[in-house]
Order: structure tokens, then sequence, then C-alpha cells
């Protein structure tokens, strides 16, 4: 029977991923996390993550990059800021998951096929395209690209909005689309700010 | 009363009746919305999963168009934003520019890539819940209700982001504005402890396995504690609770409970029609649970 390693040696801790946790908005107190676990009996969606929000923070903190970077649990995270309403060191968790979710598609290691991180990435462009999001659009060309089956399953809730005239048939738009762009344009996207990052550091 | 009104993408869509009930509601109470002019999406929490600094730009837009809309007509520099999720992103994007000055400088030289300015200090983010309850009051409300819903009883559910992290105007597990607001339209709240637990937010979509027993176990406890509907100040928690009850039939069981806003609870109250508060557009009816209460 091969032996297989079941913990790490310090050696194998990605250093740098442990500063740049440090640097992230809502990082700022991650070093005085107590492991109290309040994050985690709080969280609503705590059951289904391969590691729970306590487990997350000190796994990043410590540096295990790959383990946190390609975990469910950053995208199972619903934004409901009960953790950081109930964390007694005020750390911000919610802001933590969301600094490693754009860490994870920037890097591009999030789960194939998962289709959270697609959604965030379709929204963006729609945002960038009209200014404003045509909800059900995003619904049916996010389920077209990821699982059609999907889409099938959606049919009936269509209808149900239909019926009820919450469907939207032409997607809203904004006047100043142009004005948005350049808007955006001027602030440096998520690699450019890291390359800087790292050019300062050195 | 004057306020500017930033409506988001869900009111001029799903949530449509949440717009119609605000709006009639407002006329009744005689407080004008001057709609934000040319608004753009505030972003949701899917903005902020891809882009940071973009994020805060993006919504600082809004902002300093709200700002600059207030100064041309002589507005009260509160936005109104019903929308749970477009009122924390505005608030956000108003404490990183106030706290954090990377944020601030980036987002100030966007803007005026834009050709817009800075929103100056004192901008603030409201809620229609804040501002119906600590600006109209409900005395002021009260002394306005023409047919109280007699016996109607509500479960009242906050949902997450309207109270967290900020907690502006209410407690951050326990809030109760809503429940005095339900009160003096003459309904009955009933003791709910999940008011701020999460819908499930936009993983009802995409990850149903875990996004649909969320919005069962809010329901199952509104019907396990007698309500006759759920009333609710978000978009997105109504879509979840109303437009997912086929699938949470086939999945855990029949729970056959309708989803209100408070805007429109509050509008019947007022005297004001079914039709104009957009009642006919809850996928589960409501009409059975209303009938005869006013």
């Amino acid at each position: 029977m091969p032996l297989q390693q079941t913990m790490r040696y310090e050696s194998e801790r990605d250093r740098a991923f442990a500063d740049w946790v440090e640097s992230i908005t809502g990082g700022e107190n991650v070093k005085g996390c107590i492991q109290c676990g309040l994050c985690s009996a709080t969280c609503p969606l705590s059951i289904y993550m391969d590691y729970t929000p306590r487990r997350l923070v000190n796994l990043a903190r410590a540096g295990f990059k790959d383990e946190v970077l390609s975990s469910f649990t950053i995208w199972l995270c619903a934004s409901c800021y009960a953790c950081r309403a109930e964390c007694p060191k005020q750390i911000k968790v919610t802001d933590i998951m969301y600094a490693l979710k754009r860490r994870a598609i920037r890097e591009g290691s999030y789960p194939r096929r998962f289709p959270i991180p697609i959604l965030a990435k379709e929204f963006s462009r729609m945002i960038r395209g009209f200014g404003r999001t045509p909800e059900t659009f995003l619904v049916a060309d996010l389920f077209l690209r990821t699982n059609w089956l999907r889409f099938l399953d959606m049919i009936g809730l269509g209808l149900n909005l239909l019926r009820t005239g919450r469907m939207s048939f032409v997607p809203e738009s904004i006047q100043g689309r142009d004005q948005l762009r350049r808007i955006l344009d001027s602030v440096d996207g998520e690699s450019a700010k890291e390359e800087r990052a790292v050019k300062e550091a050195a | 009363m004057n306020y500017l009104y930033y409506p988001g993408c869900s009111l001029k869509g799903t949530g449509r009746a949440y717009d119609e009930s605000l709006k009639a509601v407002c006329r009744a109470l005689g407080i004008t919305l001057s709609e934000v002019p040319d608004w753009n999406c505030c972003g949701a929490t899917a903005y902020m999963s891809v882009e940071e600094t973009r994020a805060h730009a993006l919504a600082a837009r809004n902002l300093s168009l709200a700002d600059a809309a207030a100064a041309d007509k002589g507005l009260k520099r509160d936005i109104i934003a019903p929308c749970s999720a477009c009122y924390l992103v505005l608030a956000k994007t108003l404490h990183a520019l106030d706290e954090q000055i990377e944020t601030r400088v980036l987002v100030e030289r966007a803007l005026k890539a834009g050709g817009l300015d800075m929103p100056k200090a004192g901008l603030q983010v409201r809620h229609p819940l804040d501002v119906l309850v600590n600006d109209v009051g409900l005395a002021a409300i009260s002394a306005k209700v023409k047919s109280p819903l007699k016996g109607l009883k509500l479960a009242p559910y906050y949902g997450c982001q309207l109270v967290r992290p900020y907690a502006a105007f209410d407690d951050q597990a326990h809030p109760v504005t809503m429940d005095r607001l339900m009160a003096a339209s003459g309904a009955e709240c009933v003791d709910f402890p999940l008011k701020t637990r999460c819908c499930g937010g936009s993983l009802t979509g995409t990850v149903p396995d875990a996004g649909l027993r969320l919005a069962y176990i809010i329901l199952k406890e509104a019907k396990k504690r007698g309500a006759h509907a759920v009333v609710t100040v978000c978009p997105l928690c109504q879509f979840n609770l109303d437009g997912y009850q086929d699938k949470i039939a086939a999945e855990f069981e029949e729970v056959a409970m309708p989803v209100l806003y408070f805007t429109q609870v509050l509008g019947l109250a007022l005297g004001l029609s079914e039709r104009e508060l957009g009642i006919q557009r809850g996928i589960v009816p409501a009409e059975p649970a209303l009938a005869g209460r006013r």
C-alpha cells in the first residue's frame, strides 16, 4: 500500500499567498482569528461546504493556496454577512470570500462547470454592454452555457413569470453606455492590480 | 417630502409589483420619488466577485448621478433603494469611498474619465422601510389607514442584506421595524425566529440542491407558525420564496404560502386597490389569504 502524506510540512505552505490574504480588503484582522467557529455555526450554507468558513479562514491565512482557491466553499457563500455579524474579532469574513472568488477567477482555479463563476463573469459582461442586468436573459444565457437540461427545467418558472407579467422581453439599457465604459476602463482590472502589487513588493 | 429613487434592475423586471406598490404607497402618503437619471445596475454580489475597484466605480456612477440630480432639483440627498442588494452595494461603496483612501482616489479618477464628480459628503442610501417608519412616522401612517387588515397573520421576513453588515436603522439579527409597520396596517406578525436567515440568494438558480432547501426552511417555518403569508422587503427574497414553490413541492412538500412585499400590505391598509399594488403578480396567489380581511 503506497503511503500518503496526511499532514503538511511547514515548508509546503505558500507564504506569498498568506501575505496576500493579509493585504486584501477584509483581511486586516485575519491573524486575530481565534478559531472559535461562530462563523461556521451561523453560516446557513456550511453544511454543504468542503471546508467550513472557520477552516477556510485558517487555511487561507496559513497559505494553503490550492485548497482554498479550488474549494466549493467560496462559491457557496451567498454573502448574507451572518459570519461577519457574529465574529467576536470583527473579521470581515464575507469580504475575504469575495477576494478569494476574484483570485480564483483570475487564476482560473475554480471548480470546472460550476455555474457561479460563469454567472459572475457573464453578469459583469452584460453590465458593461447594457449598463443594466436583463435578469431573464442572464439566466437563460447561463443555463445554455453550463447545462441546457437545467434550462428545460426552468421553463415552468419562465411560464409563471410570463403569466404574472414579470418577464422582460427587451433588455433594459442606459443612455450613458460609453460613459460607463470610460469609467470602468479607467480602473485597472484585477490582474493589472496584482502585477502592480508584485512590482511594488519587489 | 422629496427623495431620490434608485429602483434597481429587479424592480423593472421580476420585482415589478414592488415598484408599483412602493410608488402607490408614496403617492398616498405625499412622498415624491425622483428616479435617479440614467442609473445603472448596482453590480449586486456578482460584480464584486469579479472586480473590486471597478465594482465600486460602477456603484459610484449612480451615487454621482444622484448627487448631481439632488443639487440640480434641490432635493433631499437621500437615495431610496428598495432592493436589499442595491441598498447594500450602494451603502458599501459609500463606506469604501469614506474609509479606503486608495479606492477613493481610483474611483474619483474613474468618474472624472466619465465627466462625473465625486458624490459629496452627506449623501445617504436609505431603505423605504426606514423612511416610512422613521421619517414619515407610524403615527402619521396610522392616521391614514382606512382599511386595517384584520386577522391577517404575517411572517415578517427581512432577509440578510438589509440589516447586515451595517444595521443602519435596526438590529442585525432581530429587526422589528417591519413588525411595527405591519401592526400599524392592522395585521398581526407571528413570532418568526428566521427573520434574517438567508433565502438562498442566487443559489436557488445556480446550486438548487443547497438554495431550494434554504428557501424551503423559511417557508416551512412560516407555515408552522400559522402565517397566512410571508411579508418581505427584498425582490430577490420574494422571487426565491414565491417563484420556486413548484420545485419545493416536488422536492420537499407543498407549502402554498403567498409572499407579499411590505408595501403591498401597507397599500391595502391605506385603501389602495389590489390591482395598483400588483397583488396579481404573485405566482402563489395571495388573493385567498386577503379575501374579507378589510
